[in-house]
C-alpha cells in the first residue's frame, strides 16, 4: 500500500469505529442518572469498555438528560438549524438587522502561517497532515480558543473600545455602517475588560503572562532542571516585570495611547467597574473583581491565599477599590479592599454560600469568596454584585467602602456573573454563567431556567425573585452558549435589555413584567465548527446611541440596528435612539432621561394603544394634535390644545389600575404640557 | 469567563498513547481524533477560498511601554503570538489525567459498595466533572503536539526519563485503594470521603505548584483550566466534609 492508500485504508476503517464509540457512548449516557456509573469490582484498567478508551476527545460532550419536570430549550426555532461556519454560517434574524461587520485584525489572531511557531506544523505531522496551508482558522482556534478571545466594550463619542485577551482594539464608529479600525494596542493578558473615562481607557488583566511593558513575549519558562535534580522542586521567582491588575492608558492621542499607570492586585483583575462619585469630581473609582489565584507575597507583598481563620488579612474574600486622581493617573492606588461578603453579627469574612444545587449537586458549596462583576447605578447609591455563589446589593453613596445591604442565592443559579438595573432602580437582571460560557448550556435538553437570567424585584433595598428568561432557542451541542453580558435599550416605557449568548446570538427581551419577560429581537449565527466546540459568539452586546455592538469572540466586531416589528414600533425605536451619551461604560449605569419632545409621546401612544389602556378613538385624537403641533413647530394654538389634552391624559393615569401604563400616561402628560423642539 | 467548560466525556488515559501518537503507530482513540481533525481540515480547506483569512491589519498597531515608558509601532505585518506554554504546564495536564483518572476509578466503586445517597449523588458529579476534563486536557495537549501521558511507554512505572513515576500530590497509595475497594457500607462513605478529600487537596497543590513556576499558566487555556479546577475542587471538599460530619455524627 502506498501511504495515500494506507491514509485512505486508516480513515475508513476509523470512521466505523468512530461510529461504534459514538453509539456505545450514547448509550452509556441514556444510563446516566446520579451513581449510575457501571459497577466494577475489579481494578484492571483492561476490563473497562473500549468505547470508554476510544473516546474521541473532540467530540462535543453529549448532552445529559432533561431533568424531571423542566423545559428545555426549543429546537423548531429558525436559530436552532443554522448552517455552520465561520465567516459563513448561516445567519437568522428577528426584530432587527446586520448592517456592518469587521473582521478581528491580523494582529490579535494566532496564524498557522507564521513561521517562528512549530506548534500547527508539529502537530499537524503526527497526525498525517503535510500541508498546514490545508488548515482550517477553525482549528487554529481550538489551539488558541482564548488567547485571542474577543472581550468587553467601551464607548467615548465616535470611537468603540473593544477589549480582547491580547489587548484594545480602537474603532471609529461616526458611521456605524461603515465601522474602522483606528488603532491596535497591543498588550495581552486577558480577558482586557476595558472602561473609558476622559482621557482615561482602563483595561482588566489577570493572566500571568500580563508584563508591565505590554510585551508579548510573556515570562520564559525554567530551563530543564540539572541532571540528577529532575524531582526536586524548584522554588518561584517573584517577577517584579508581571503584571496583574488594572492599567490605565492616556488616550488623548488615539493613534497612539501611552500606558500611564498600572496598579498591581493580588488576584489580578478578571473585570472591573468604573464608579464616579457624583460628589467628587477630582476623582473617580475602580472597583475590582478577582477571581483567579492569588500570587506570592514575595511578589506583591502583602497578597495571602490563605483562608479567613489562617489569616485575617487574605486576598480572598474582598473586592479591590483603586482611586484616580483624575489630573494625576499615575498617582492611582488601592485605598480600600471592602469584606463585602463579611458576616456582620460573627465577623467572619466567610458569611455568604452560594445556594445553588444544580450543577453543584445538591448540597451547600464553598463560601462565596470573590466578585465576578460589579454594576454601580451612582444615581440611587447602590450597585448590584454578581458575586459568583451570590447576587449581593451593595449601599455605594460612599464609594470608597461599599457596604453590602442584601444578599440572595437561587436554587438554580450555578455563577452569579453579571447584573443590571432596571432604569428606575425597581429590578435587577442578574445572569448565570454555568458552565463558565465555554460549554454549550442552550441545547433541547438544557432546563430554560439554568444558564438564564433572573429577574429581581428592588424594593427598600431588599431583592426578590420574580422570574427567568433564557434565550429561547435550542443550540447545537457545538455551540457555547449561556446567559452573557447586555445593557438597556432607552425605549421609554418598557424595561428592555439586548443581551449576548455566546454562540446563542443576541437576543432582546422585555422585562417589563418581571414575572413574564419575553423575547422581541433576535440574530444568531450557525456554530463555527460543525464538528467540534470552538469557542465563539457574543461576549457582550450592548446598545449605544441607537445601534446595537456586538463583540463577537472570534470572529470580530458586529452592528446591528432595531427595526420594526410585531414586538416593537418605529416610534419606540426612534425614542430610544434620541438618547445620545456622551461615554458609556455599561457596568457604570448612567440614568436614562427622555427628552419631552412629541417623538418620545408617540412611542407611549403605541404602548398605550398596545395595551389597551386608552380606547381607539383618544389614541387617534391625540395622535392628530400631536402630528398638528409637530407640523406647526410647536405653534402656540397647538401648544394650548396639547396642554387641554394632557390634563385629561393625567386623570387617566389616576383611574387606571395597572401600574406600567399609570406611568406612561404620566409621562405623556408631562410632554404634552411642556414639549420641546 | 471564569470557566472552562468545553470538556467533554472520560476516556481512560493510555499510559504509553503519548510516544505512539508521536510514531504516528497511533493508538485508535488517537486515531479517531486524526480522522475528525482530518475532517476538519478538509472540510475547511474547501472553504478556504471564501475569504477565510483574517482581516490585514488596516491601523496603526502600538505596542504601550511600561507606566510612563513611550509606545512603539509594530510593522504592520505583525500576527499574534502563540501562547507561551512551558514543560511545566505540559507536565501538568499529564499528571492531572493521571490524578483525575484515579478519581473516577474511586467513583466507580461507589455503585456497588455504598447506598449513601449523598455520597452517590457526590461521587456522579465528580465522575462527570473529572471524566470532562481528562477529554479537555487530552485534546489540549494533542493540538499541541504534546504526548497524554509522562511515562515511558510499555513501562507505566518509569517517566519519560526512565527514572520510577512519582505518584501525583494526594494520590491514593495501592494499599489505600485496596482498602477502600473492600470496604463496604458506612465504612466505604468514610474513606472514600477522607480518600477523596486527600486526592482534591492533592489537586489544589498541583495548581499551586503550576502558578508557583516562573513561565507556567500562562497560555489562556491552562490559566482558564486550573482556574476553574482549583474552584470546583475547592467546593467539592466542602461539601465533602459537611457529609462527612453528618456520617459521624450518625455514627458516634
Amino acid at each position: 500500500m502506498t501511504r495515500k492508500q494506507a491514509l485512505v485504508f486508516r480513515l475508513a476503517s476509523m470512521a466505523f469505529f468512530a461510529a461504534l464509540a459514538g453509539s456505545a457512548q450514547n448509550m452509556l449516557w441514556s444510563q446516566a442518572a446520579p451513581a449510575a456509573t457501571p459497577a466494577q469490582t475489579t481494578p484492571d484498567p483492561a476490563a473497562k469498555p473500549a468505547a470508554e478508551e476510544e473516546a474521541d476527545p473532540f467530540k462535543p460532550q453529549p448532552a445529559p438528560a432533561l431533568p424531571l419536570g423542566m423545559t428545555g430549550s426549543n429546537s423548531n426555532d429558525p436559530r436552532s438549524s443554522l448552517k455552520p461556519g465561520l465567516y459563513d454560517a448561516g445567519e437568522a434574524a428577528m426584530g432587527m438587522k446586520h448592517v456592518a461587520f469587521l473582521k478581528k485584525p491580523a494582529a490579535f489572531q494566532f496564524t498557522a502561517t507564521n513561521a517562528d511557531d512549530p506548534i500547527v506544523q508539529k502537530t499537524l505531522g503526527q497526525l498525517g497532515v503535510g500541508d498546514r496551508s490545508k488548515m482550517s482558522k477553525s482549528t487554529q482556534m481550538v489551539i488558541a480558543q482564548l488567547a485571542f478571545a474577543n472581550s468587553d466594550f467601551a464607548f467615548q463619542g465616535t470611537h468603540l473600545f473593544q477589549g480582547n485577551f491580547y489587548g484594545v482594539n480602537f474603532y471609529d464608529i461616526s458611521n456605524p455602517a461603515k465601522v474602522s479600525l483606528i488603532t491596535s494596542l497591543v498588550c495581552p493578558g486577558g480577558q482586557g475588560d476595558v472602561s473609558v473615562y476622559g482621557k482615561l481607557l482602563f483595561m482588566s488583566v489577570e493572566m500571568p503572562n500580563g508584563r508591565l511593558d505590554c510585551g508579548t513575549q510573556a515570562f520564559p519558562p525554567l530551563p530543564p532542571p540539572e541532571k540528577g535534580h529532575e524531582k526536586e522542586r524548584r522554588l518561584p521567582v517573584a517577577s517584579p516585570d508581571r503584571f496583574r491588575g488594572v492599567r490605565i492608558f492616556d488616550i488623548s492621542n488615539i493613534k497612539n495611547p501611552k500606558q500611564v499607570a498600572a496598579i498591581q492586585t493580588c488576584r489580578g483583575s478578571h473585570t472591573h467597574t468604573l464608579v464616579v462619585d457624583p460628589n467628587d469630581k477630582e476623582n473617580v473609582y475602580i472597583y475590582v473583581s478577582g477571581t483567579s489565584f492569588v500570587r506570592q507575597g514575595e511578589e506583591l507583598a502583602g497578597c495571602s491565599g490563605e483562608a479567613p481563620d489562617k489569616d485575617p488579612n487574605t486576598s480572598l474574600f474582598r473586592i479591590d477599590v483603586i482611586k484616580v486622581p483624575v489630573a494625576a493617573p499615575q498617582q492611582a492606588k488601592i485605598v480600600s479592599s471592602p469584606r463585602v461578603f463579611i458576616d456582620p453579627r460573627t465577623g467572619a469574612l466567610n458569611g455568604l454560600n452560594n445556594g445553588g444545587s444544580h450543577d453543584k449537586g445538591a448540597e451547600k458549596p464553598a463560601d462565596t469568596n470573590q466578585c465576578h462583576d460589579i454594576t454601580v447605578y451612582s444615581a440611587i447609591g447602590l450597585a448590584a454584585g454578581a458575586c459568583s455563589g451570590n447576587g449581593l446589593l451593595l449601599d455605594i453613596r460612599d464609594p470608597v467602602h461599599p457596604k453590602r445591604v442584601d444578599a440572595v442565592n437561587d436554587p438554580n443559579y450555578a455563577y452569579w456573573h453579571s447584573a443590571s438595573f432596571s432604569n428606575d432602580g425597581t429590578k435587577v437582571v442578574f445572569t448565570d454563567e454555568w458552565g463558565g460560557g465555554l460549554g454549550a448550556r442552550c441545547r433541547a435538553t438544557d432546563p430554560n431556567i439554568w444558564g438564564a437570567d433572573a429577574i429581581f424585584n428592588l424594593k427598600d433595598d431588599k431583592l426578590s425573585l420574580a422570574g427567568y428568561y433564557k434565550m429561547p432557542a435550542a443550540q447545537t451541542d457545538a455551540e457555547n452558549c449561556v446567559a452573557h453580558n447586555g445593557s438597556l435599550v432607552p425605549v421609554p416605557g418598557r424595561d428592555i435589555e439586548v443581551q449576548s449568548w455566546y454562540q446563542g446570538g443576541v437576543s432582546v427581551m422585555d422585562f417589563t413584567d418581571a414575572a413574564h419577560p419575553f423575547e422581541i429581537a433576535y440574530f444568531d449565527r450557525g456554530p463555527i465548527d460543525p464538528k467540534s466546540l470552538v469557542l465563539g459568539g457574543q461576549w457582550s452586546t450592548y446598545w449605544y446611541n441607537g445601534y446595537i455592538y456586538g463583540s463577537e469572540i472570534a470572529r470580530g466586531l458586529d452592528v446591528f440596528k432595531l427595526v420594526p416589528g410585531k414586538f416593537l414600533t418605529q416610534n419606540e425605536i426612534d425614542a430610544a435612539s434620541l438618547v445620545q451619551v456622551s461615554e458609556l461604560n455599561v457596568q457604570n449605569q448612567q440614568q436614562i432621561k427622555w427628552p419631552a419632545k412629541l417623538a418620545v409621546s408617540q412611542a407611549y401612544l403605541d404602548q398605550l394603544e398596545r395595551s389597551q389602556a386608552l380606547p381607539p378613538e383618544r389614541i387617534a385624537g391625540l395622535r392628530k394634535a400631536i402630528v398638528q403641533t409637530q407640523k406647526s413647530h410647536l405653534g402656540a394654538k397647538d401648544l394650548v390644545k396639547l396642554k387641554a389634552m394632557a390634563a385629561t391624559v393625567e386623570t387617566d393615569a389616576t383611574a387606571t389600575s395597572n401600574p406600567v401604563d399609570a406611568k406612561r400616561l404620566h409621562a405623556l402628560a408631562e410632554i404634552l404640557e411642556h414639549p420641546v423642539a | 469567563m471564569p470557566q472552562p467548560a468545553d470538556k467533554s466525556r472520560f476516556s481512560r488515559p493510555d499510559p504509553s498513547s503519548g510516544q505512539e501518537l508521536r510514531s504516528l503507530q497511533a493508538l485508535p482513540w488517537a486515531s479517531l481524533a486524526a480522522i475528525l481533525f482530518c475532517g476538519v481540515l478538509f472540510t475547511a480547506a474547501q472553504a478556504q477560498s471564501k475569504a477565510s483569512d483574517p482581516a490585514p491589519n488596516s491601523a496603526p498597531i502600538v505596542q504601550p511601554g511600561a507606566p510612563g515608558m513611550p509606545s512603539k509601532t509594530l510593522p504592520p505585518d505583525t500576527t499574534g503570538q502563540a501562547p507561551q506554554r512551558s514543560s511545566a504546564d505540559v507536565e501538568f495536564m499529564q499528571g492531572m489525567i493521571m490524578h483525575h483518572a484515579q478519581a473516577v476509578e474511586m467513583t466507580a466503586l461507589i455503585a456497588s459498595h455504598t447506598q449513601n445517597r449523598e455520597v452517590r449523588a457526590l461521587g456522579a458529579r465528580i465522575s462527570l466533572s473529572q471524566s470532562e476534563e481528562i477529554k479537555f486536557m487530552r485534546r489540549w495537549l494533542l493540538l499541541r503536539g504534546e504526548p497524554i501521558s509522562m511515562a515511558m511507554p510499555g513501562m507505566p512505572e518509569m517517566d519519560q526519563s526512565g527514572n520510577p513515576m512519582q505518584a501525583m500530590p494526594g494520590m491514593l497509595t495501592p494499599q489505600q485503594m485496596s482498602a477502600l475497594r473492600q470496604a463496604r457500607g458506612a465504612e466505604f462513605d468514610r474513606l472514600f470521603l477522607t480518600g477523596m478529600m486527600q486526592h482534591h487537596n492533592g489537586a489544589l497543590i498541583m495548581v499551586k505548584n503550576l502558578f508557583d513556576t516562573p513561565g507556567a499558566g500562562q497560555d489562556a487555556d491552562i490559566f482558564d483550566f486550573a482556574t476553574d479546577a482549583d474552584n470546583t475542587q475547592r467546593a467539592e471538599i466542602r461539601i465533602m466534609q459537611e457529609i462527612l460530619q453528618g456520617i459521624l455524627k450518625e455514627n458516634g
